[in-house]
């Protein structure tokens, strides 16, 4: 063990094992500023065996696996927030700094650090090396982008820069996978406890701030042979194309149709092929088993429950395969620069502007996809306005509704419909709500402080299968674990109010079941805006999930639980004024009627105070919205041509 | 931390926002609140460097800047804070930060 130099860091003791006992796990930390890599190298070195939790008390994601050092023996992996310094002026620093510094309740003091920097960007990232080694943890410095070092001309000399730094150095490429048997190596020697650590010969800057570390790196880099690479090519030429000031915005466009209509149309067929087959093997279940109640929860509430979540996988899986696509190509940070201007009107920023068009597909990926939004405010804002774009589980009540109330004739000449026009304006109708909500929100509690908007722009390179494949297999496992735990609770509780009181051996009829008494119990709040008690457990049931009332209403009604359902929408038409028909689409379009987004909007912001804010907000805003809706529509049609809408 | 290190602020002082596509321009301070200087330092924009501005949104805003190897786009706004060091003047010597 060498002398230790005076850093900031301290003398901390450096056994790699300190209580000795195997029962503690082998703790290693992968630190690395944002975009160095740090995340590809993680799954790389991880595989599957890998579990997301929030950090105590903070909204920061905590990414832990295991990596197989042995045939027997397991390191645990932890990944921290990329940060390019210790400061802990934002939140991903100073967990990270906790971590390091070993404060993090919960998680046990890193027994080895695995440093990553980006090595075509040497000078700047190495500036974080700086406080990393005055740690005095045993620290492998990692350099990602070995491929794109070499392609463009660059070098270093590997041996000189371990001198320099007084750590092992590995020169790698996550994306390839090159170098990576270097890490697992090192990772191994850690474990065993045969790595010890070294002074550097450069001695670290006593002082830590930018500018200094900056020169300090930039004489590191110097006498380790550093050749910083020459410009990237082909990101130039590329981006002279993607940011031209007419092409560009033509391919922006182009591109987000295309994500757009394949996440709306394209999974359309996957989906309602699924959608078949979770309903046959129900009712081949159902034909397995025998009559009684243990049948009906297993098919009624468990199956038909998940599988409700289960049918919109192929749609967010190809959302996810689109945006990992961008992501990992460079050109999202295009996009994202191209969308600025616009986004900045509704006080939100570009990045904002894909999770938001995901949100049309589903809110769930979308809120997910915020994650690239560094800005905790503007992350916030985006989430908290998300599930107000129209998803694809309002569609079939949309459709429903407007079927079952508004008579088909042209607006526009051959152009538009009015059953389109009506769905067109719901669309509107969400998206003006979620404008005006992310305006207030700006402009209120998530006002931006200082924070300005800054977006770096990462060279254009081929997104890797590998990296895609993990992205999606993580990402769908997130969804279907979360929102398909909550699912299948809430589809057991409501089949559970659906089937109890039990009256000599058989369910109760609807409207005499614990359900159908919160229906009566609730019909005088939601009376004023139109609606009767059926209606009432419709929106109950709809709680789980948005699509979810059909198949309830078709209970209630004795009809097959379709859209498509004549008979149901004769039923609706009986049941509904035209008032309490636009009110229910106006509630549909507010309000927040979706465990997973609220699960999942519990999960990315790490509490429960933002989905409740989230609920109650929508919540009174449907309300609000049906009341007047409901009103407005009755002071029109007792007067006017309006009647001439109807249907019947 | 005071990152103003000559003249105070002149109104005729240039900024990263009066830089043409291909022209560069040597950073001399950054008139921003510390915090907010520092994530700017952090992404390469430290006094004494060399900055090009480089492509930009259509309209203009936000626009990209090459610094320290890397591209990096800011706001208008923002790049109006990020003030030019006096053409005339000859760069300071101490901060090489070639790397």
């Amino acid at each position: 063990m060498s002398e230790c130099h005076g850093g900031p860091g301290g003398v901390a003791s450096l056994e790699p094992s300190r209580d000795g006992s195997a029962a503690r796990p082998h703790v290693i930390a992968l630190v690395g500023p944002p975009n160095s890599g740090k995340s590809t190298l993680f799954n790389r070195l991880t595989g599957l065996r890998q579990k997301v939790a929030n950090f105590p008390g903070v909204t920061v994601e905590q990414h832990t696996g295991r990596a197989r050092v042995e045939a027997d023996r397991e390191v645990m992996l932890v990944d921290l927030p990329g940060v390019y310094s210790l400061e802990a002026r934002s939140e991903d620093e100073r967990v990270t700094r906790d971590v390091l510094y070993g404060e993090m309740p919960g998680v046990p003091r890193p027994d080895a650090v695995l440093l990553i920097l980006d090595c075509t960007n040497l000078g700047r990232h190495l500036i974080l090396a700086a406080p990393i080694l005055s740690l005095r943890l045993p620290t492998l410095v990692i350099l990602n982008m070995a491929d794109d070092l070499a392609s463009r001309g660059g070098k270093v000399d590997v041996p000189l820069l371990a001198a320099q730094l007084g750590a092992p150095v590995a020169l790698i490429s996550a994306f390839t996978g090159e170098g990576v048997d270097r890490v697992f190596q090192y990772i191994q020697g850690t474990a065993a406890g045969r790595i010890k650590i070294k002074a550097p010969l450069a001695e670290l800057p006593i002082l830590q701030d930018i500018p200094k570390c900056r020169t300090w790196a930039a004489r590191i880099g110097e006498k380790a042979h550093y050749h910083a690479p020459a410009p990237p090519l082909w990101t130039r030429r590329l981006d002279s194309i993607f940011l031209h000031p007419l092409l560009g915005p033509v391919i922006f466009v182009v591109v987000v149709v295309a994500v757009f209509q394949t996440i709306f149309s394209g999974a359309r067929p996957i989906m309602d092929g699924l959608q078949i087959a979770i309903q046959s093997t129900g009712a081949w279940l159902g034909s397995l088993l025998p009559e009684g109640l243990m049948k009906s929860l297993l098919v009624d509430g468990v199956w038909s429950g998940v599988g409700s979540v289960v049918v919109f996988l192929p749609q967010i899986l190809l959302l996810f395969l689109f945006i990992g696509i961008l992501e990992d190509s460079g050109y999202l940070a295009r996009a994202a620069l191209i969308a600025d201007r616009t986004m900045r009107r509704f006080g939100l920023q570009g990045k904002s502007f894909i999770p938001l068009l995901s949100a049309y597909a589903c809110a769930v990926p979308a809120i997910m996809a915020t994650r690239t939004i560094e800005n905790k405010r503007d992350r916030i804002a985006t989430i908290m306005i998300a599930p107000f774009m129209t998803c694809s589980a309002r569609l079939p009540v949309y459709t429903l509704i407007i079927a079952a109330f508004i008579r088909e004739r042209p607006v526009l000449g051959p152009f538009l419909g009015s059953q389109s026009a009506a769905l067109l304006s719901l669309y509107v109708l969400g998206f003006l709500a979620a404008v005006i909500t992310a305006r207030v929100l700006k402009s209120s509690v998530l006002k931006s402080g200082q924070e300005p908007f800054m977006l770096e722009m990462p060279p254009y390179r081929w997104p890797t299968l590998t990296s895609l494949g993990l992205r999606l297999v993580d990402r769908s496992l997130i969804f279907l674990k979360r929102a398909g735990t909550v699912i299948l609770v809430v589809a057991v509780v409501l089949w559970c109010l659906a089937n109890v009181p039990y009256h000599n051996g058989h369910p109760p009829k609807i409207e005499e079941s614990a359900a159908g008494m919160i229906g009566h119990a609730i019909e005088p709040l939601i009376a004023p805006l139109g609606f009767n008690w059926k209606i009432g457990i419709g929106l109950i049931s709809s709680l789980a999930a948005r699509e979810v009332i059909i198949g309830t209403l078709g209970t209630i009604y004795g009809m097959e639980g379709t859209s498509q359902s004549v008979g149901l929408q004769q039923a609706l038409h009986r049941e509904l004024s035209l008032g309490g028909a636009v009110a229910l689409l106006v509630f549909f379009a507010f309000a927040m009627q979706c465990m997973s987004t609220m699960a999942v909007v519990r999960r990315e912001t790490g509490g429960l105070k933002w989905p409740i804010i989230q609920f109650s907000y929508m919540t009174v805003l449907a309300w609000g919205g049906g009341f007047l809706a409901n009103h407005i529509i009755h002071a029109m049609s007792s007067g006017s041509g309006l009647q001439a809408f109807l249907r019947f | 931390m005071q990152l103003s290190f000559k003249k105070p602020a002149g109104r005729f002082a240039r900024s990263l926002e009066d830089l043409h596509p291909g022209e560069e321009g040597v950073l001399d301070r950054l008139d921003l609140p510390k915090d907010v200087a520092r994530r700017l330092m952090e992404l390469g924009f430290l006094p004494g460097h060399r900055i090009t501005r480089a492509l930009a949104a259509p309209g203009g805003d936000p626009r990209v800047f090459r610094v320290d190897g890397s591209e990096i786009a800011l706001r208008r706004e923002t790049a109006a804070r990020l003030r030019l060091r006096d053409q005339a003047a000859p760069a300071s010597p101490g901060v090489s930060l070639s790397a």
